[in-house]
């Protein structure tokens, strides 16, 4: 009977809740998106926060002047605090390109203590403020030495504010901003550029430009506050959609729905080629959530589980599930299991605005452009060599598109067509050349079948990675397998990403790899990777490869200074050529992105550029429960069967007691 | 008399403490600021983008990283000393000052908020344990040589030989995911805990059981040998008076000594726990500060263990006296 009586207890109790929902009760029945992070970012503070892991939760919180518009490819700036988009009048006498941007009058801060429980507006002053905090080299924004021979009066404000003695007080920037950033009055601010350099526009779409309350950046600034962890680092305050109502990044991250929300309504347009439901919330007000919830999750395992319970909305793809969610066809399309979809998952793929290449160190004598021809036939023969669809395919669980240049498709300037140093195209596609073409191509450099002429035996190149775990061996052995293709004897030098930098910033690597993650959706963002004014070894800047080529470099000056255009789309293929031709890096691929979202959650478009995508989401809440209430009811007879299993080993213990006493 | 002997030497082991934990502090020091300098500290903080030389001395001078090591001869006086990384970042540890995270979190506040869930954790399944592996340790004794005993050994070394990843991986899957008992992670700071405590806390105490019975079954069979054990049998007693009476008391020493040594090492709490089932402990917090490169919270980490290391054993000592009057203190 008493069975019976636990029995029925149980069920009633499966009844009434899900066991396994790890929120806080109620939360599942509001209006609350579930999502997830795996590290904690490193810092919110607008003016340094630099990565995608923190941008997730910054980028919802502050406003920049400019956004990309959600639905429009190519990706296309509007006005987000702003009337209208700034407008750019270029003086030629002066060399002086100057940007009036007009604040709308209805835009204000979420609520913070630093206020005094008034309504703050955004002011000019605030984005000046923003940009004079950025001119402060002890406040560690990233961007400052590129805005550094951009905004007149940057070099100069920047020395002034180092002389300045340090200090633990607050340091007021009201009025520190470089000279050539204006308020003008309280809704219009101008900065002024030297020359002309329209991919301005898209770093005003960064959090680095956000306004900033210089009320809030006292209050962080009293004693004990940064023991608290009140800092712009972890507590962010702008007028975004949301504002960060719980921040612990050692367990939860919520944010919720600003009251102080300015008016902001749906896309009402769209790319013609988007699917129709897109569109259905055109014209409504947002954001349409009342709260994110990002949980801790490091494991992939447990956040799959828990995504499959239907407790996230959504979730990526790693390689450990890959095969249960994902399938892929002949063409290499990618596609849902028919588990997922009976679920009614949807599928959302991407290719990445990055690249991730190998590259050739140019101050190289044997790799580089020192070795004139030879040298770069072969690069061209091992280009051919390591075949990255492989690579894809057996690494990257075919999430990968493999690169035909330097410039990821989808950006402003990507060309379609293929590189002829490498593939060829048939059918449509971009076939790899044989090996026959790479080999005749060593044997030009004078490398014949990999044998190095000086010392008799099979030439010896050096290849330095970060690589240096257990799980990279097999990358590392099909590396050393690619160049044994041509007969090279590829030597890998693995370092700790310390020791790579360093390697790097001497220029003492031979061949590496590395990667590029995309500032704006523009192809000058990646060309400036191998012009000269960037090299890595003398200027300190991104390209890694020091590679320099004269013509190169006046294109890309070019190209840099003009708005999209006929004229620029022809400069950029033919720099985009001569690289291709030259072939400092292994073009690589471009990661693919692959997420998978539950049926309840709407207007869900993957846009890379877009930070503060969150306020387009929709949930239907109720679909949601139900889906929760259907999968995740607990199964109650292994319990049963557990306990008889206990009760039959305690009878057989006690049994064994009773006649060993008797004994 | 007694007590004053025990007063004596407990303050001359706490004063011995210091200098140990000054060598520690030393080693760290060496270890991460001349193995690892703070130009590579800045590099992994920045990142990938834009780490120019401008860049990573920014970042040194705002963490006060830009010092000297051990000895400021551009300042007067006292201050050749402390402004010095080494009374910086690494005396002021002594003094349980830690300071500000490479990334800006202050170190003593995020402790604080992560020790209590992995006491929660850890104390748990701690006791649970030892009350598990105790218990089915003297059922084994009482039936050695029986087939449960046989039974008992052989499932407790498939048990051991199985990894506490497995039991992780395994009881999350088939308790969570398959029968929807627990949540398969997540934390509650509230009266909700429970919930996502007992399924690691169960884990955790099957994890142990393999290697903790052996354990102290060696310990207690040695007992149950002894001459007062069998003269305790002749006497009439029955075999489970025989185990609670003498055999577990006389076998409490080894094994109460075994335990308090690790007690204050609970707060450190459980790396592989607290990482799969999102538990906002310390252990994680270690790994992640290894993982971000985050070298000021893990030379704090580093120091507090060494701590409470020191004082388990400290406590393990005094323990020796408590279990066995025998057993006397700084002679």
């Amino acid at each position: 009977m008493k069975w019976l009586v636990t029995l029925v207890c149980l069920c009633s109790l499966s009844a009434q809740a899900a066991w396994n929902n790890p929120y806080p009760r109620g939360w599942v029945h509001e209006n609350t998106l579930f999502s997830a992070f795996s590290a904690a970012p490193k810092t919110l503070d607008p003016v340094k926060s630099y990565s995608s892991n923190e941008m997730v939760f910054l980028g919802n919180i502050v406003e920049p002047p400019l956004q990309y518009h959600y639905l429009k490819r190519p990706y296309q700036l509007e006005p987000l605090i702003l009337t209208n988009m700034p407008t750019v009048h270029y003086d030629a006498a002066s060399n002086i390109s100057e940007y009036t941007l007009h604040l709308r009058d209805d835009v204000a801060y979420s609520p913070h203590a630093a206020f005094g429980g008034k309504k703050r507006l955004v002011t000019a002053t605030d984005l000046a403020y923003a940009i004079a905090r950025m001119s402060d080299r002890r406040n560690g924004s990233p961007i400052l030495d590129m805005m550094l021979p951009l905004i007149v009066g940057m070099d100069a404000q920047v020395k002034a504010l180092s002389a300045l003695p340090k200090t633990d007080a607050w340091r007021d920037y009201r009025g520190l901003q470089p000279s050539g950033v204006e308020v003008v009055d309280e809704r219009t601010l101008i900065i002024r550029l030297h020359g002309v350099y329209p991919p301005f526009m898209y770093w005003l779409a960064m959090p680095f430009f956000a306004p900033i309350p210089w009320e809030v950046d006292q209050y962080y600034a009293q004693a004990g506050m940064k023991e608290k962890n009140q800092s712009w680092g972890w507590q962010p305050v702008g007028s975004g959609a949301y504002y960060l109502s719980e921040n612990n990044p050692n367990r939860r991250m919520v944010l919720q729905r600003n009251p102080h929300f300015h008016h902001d309504a749906y896309p009402t347009q769209a790319t013609a080629d988007m699917a129709p439901e897109l569109l259905k919330d055109a014209g409504k007000t947002l954001p349409f959530i009342d709260r994110v919830v990002f949980a801790l999750e490091k494991e992939a395992v447990p956040y799959w589980g828990k995504f499959l319970q239907g407790y996230y909305d959504a979730s990526g793809v790693s390689s450990e599930v890959f095969d249960q969610a994902i399938v892929l066809d002949s063409s290499g399309a990618l596609s849902l299991t028919p588990e997922m979809t009976a679920k009614g998952m949807r599928l959302l793929s991407s290719v990445a605005a990055s690249s991730s290449y190998m590259g050739f160190n140019m101050r190289d004598a044997i790799v580089g452009q020192a070795g004139g021809d030879k040298a770069k036939w072969l690069r061209q023969a091992i280009s051919i060599a390591v075949d990255y669809e492989e690579d894809v395919a057996i690494f990257h669980n075919g999430r990968g598109v493999v690169a035909q240049g330097v410039i990821p498709p989808g950006i402003a300037g990507a060309s379609s067509d293929c590189n002829p140093t490498t593939h060829v195209g048939k059918a449509g596609q971009c076939v790899r050349r044989p090996m026959s073409d790479a080999k005749a191509l060593l044997l030009k450099a004078g490398y014949p079948d990999g044998i190095d002429p000086a010392t008799g035996k099979a030439l010896v190149l050096y290849y330095d990675t970060v690589s240096t775990g257990a799980d990279d061996k097999a990358l590392l052995d099909w590396m050393r397998k690619q160049f044994a293709k041509l007969g090279i004897q590829l030597v890998i030098r693995s370092s700790d990403y310390n020791r790579f930098q360093e390697k790097m910033m001497a220029g003492n690597a031979q061949i590496f790899t590395w990667g590029w993650n995309a500032d704006y959706p523009d192809a000058e963002n990646f060309l400036f990777l191998l012009a000269s004014s960037n090299a890595k070894v003398d200027k300190g800047g991104e390209n890694a490869s020091n590679y320099a080529n004269p013509k190169f470099d006046e294109l890309y000056e070019k190209i840099a200074r003009l708005e999209d255009s006929e004229e620029r789309r022809d400069l950029i293929e033919q720099a985009v050529a001569i690289v291709r031709e030259d072939a400092p890096w292994v073009w690589g691929f471009h990661p693919q992105n692959v997420s998978l979202f539950h049926g309840w959650v709407g207007n869900v478009y993957p846009n890379l550029m877009a930070n503060n995508t969150l306020k387009y989401r929709k949930l239907d809440v109720s679909a949601r429960e139900q889906a929760q209430d259907g999968w995740n009811q607990p199964v109650l007879w292994p319990f049963v069967l557990l306990l008889l299993l206990g009760v039959g080993i305690g009878f057989g213990v006690w049994k064994s007691h009773k006649i060993a006493r008797a004994v | 008399m007694g007590s004053v002997r025990v007063t004596s030497y407990i303050i001359r082991r706490l004063l011995w403490l210091l200098p140990i934990l000054l060598m520690v502090n030393l080693l760290t020091f060496v270890l991460f600021f001349v193995v690892n300098s703070p130009d590579d500290m800045a590099r992994a903080q920045l990142g990938n983008k834009h780490v120019t030389d401008a860049a990573i001395a920014a970042w040194k001078a705002a963490r006060g990283y830009d010092l000297p090591l051990l000895w400021n001869s551009a300042a007067a006086g006292w201050e050749s000393i402390t402004q010095t990384i080494f009374w910086q970042k690494s005396l002021q540890l002594m003094v349980f000052n830690f300071g500000v995270s490479d990334a800006g979190r202050a170190i003593g506040a995020d402790m604080s908020q992560r020790a209590i869930p992995s006491l929660m954790l850890a104390l748990p399944t701690f006791v649970l344990g030892l009350l598990v592996n105790i218990v089915l340790a003297l059922v084994l004794v009482m039936f050695r040589g029986q087939w449960l005993d046989k039974a008992g050994l052989v499932f407790t070394v498939v048990l051991m030989s199985i990894s506490g990843l497995f039991f992780i991986i395994g009881g999350q899957y088939v308790f969570a995911k398959l029968w929807h008992w627990f949540p398969i992670s997540g934390y509650e700071p509230d009266a909700d805990m429970w919930r996502f405590l007992l399924l690691p806390v169960m884990l955790g105490v099957i994890a142990g059981v393999g290697s903790g019975v052996r354990w102290y079954r060696s310990i207690l069979l040695e007992e149950a040998d002894k001459d007062f054990t069998r003269t305790a049998r002749a006497k009439g007693l029955s075999q489970w008076q025989v185990m609670r009476r003498h055999v577990l008391p006389n076998g409490m020493l080894p094994i109460l000594t075994g335990v308090v040594a690790v007690l204050p090492l609970l707060f450190m709490g459980s790396l592989l726990m607290e990482s799969f089932f999102g538990i906002p402990g310390l252990g994680s917090y270690t790994i992640d500060a290894i993982n971000s490169q985050d070298f000021a919270i893990v030379r704090a980490m580093v120091y507090l263990g060494a701590v409470l290391y020191v004082v388990g054993l400290l406590l393990t000592d005094l323990a020796y006296t408590a279990a066995d009057p025998r057993v006397r203190l700084g002679d």
